[in-house]
């Protein structure tokens, strides 16, 4: 069972360039880290794939393990993960974000 | 529910797995559920940021789970916070507001 949702989690990342699991939806977050992340990710104006975990106990559960972090939101890029709210707002401050963004949407 | 945590506790958390960091560590709401910690740590040294925060979260362990709801994560290795001060991008508090 537990093996199912980590290969669930595994395809799902793959199959979608960018990938947020977070808590709510981009236009209703339910977490102000979900809300600062989906704001950073709107910025960039391109189309990402989320998954709502507070609907999905397992998932909410096995993406933690999945990417041995603790916290949700969690971010993925080309099937791997990027980083947590804080990171993706530094990352995002800093420029370094936008060229992952952009290489993922174009590629 | 588990007893909540304290701006002292996850201190102490994190200073007892990383010795050599400096940490500061503020209950953002007063209300002993959102927390900011701010580490500075030269192990942080050629380490990724996420390999960063998961040192942070590998200290505060159980912690982490089942008493913090909410925990900001800011860290830098001396000299990045040297940098970042110069800068101006960062402004480290020295001493608690009240």
């Amino acid at each position: 069972m537990a093996e199912d949702v980590l290969k669930k989690i595994d395809e799902q990342v793959k199959q979608n360039k960018i990938m947020l699991y977070m808590k709510g939806t981009p236009d209703f977050p339910m977490c102000g880290f979900s809300a600062a992340t989906v704001q950073v990710l709107d910025s960039y104006e391109v189309p990402y794939a989320s998954l709502n975990v507070l609907e999905d106990p397992a998932i909410r559960d096995g993406i933690k393990r999945y990417s041995n972090w603790p916290t949700i939101p969690q971010l993925y890029i080309n099937g791997e993960f990027v980083g947590g709210c804080d990171i993706i707002r530094e990352m995002h401050a800093k420029g370094e974000l936008e060229p992952l963004i952009r290489a993922a949407t174009q590629g | 529910m588990p007893v909540p945590i304290t701006a002292e506790e996850i201190h102490s958390l994190i200073t007892q797995a990383i010795p050599d960091a400096r940490v500061q560590v503020r209950d953002t709401t007063g209300g002993g559920d959102h927390y900011e910690a701010f580490v500075v740590s030269p192990s942080f040294s050629g380490k990724t940021k996420v390999n960063r925060h998961r040192m942070v979260y590998g200290a505060l362990q159980d912690a982490m789970v089942q008493r913090i709801h909410a925990l900001a994560l800011t860290t830098l290795t001396p000299e990045e916070l040297q940098q970042e001060q110069s800068a101006n991008v960062v402004n480290i508090q020295t001493r608690k507001p009240r």
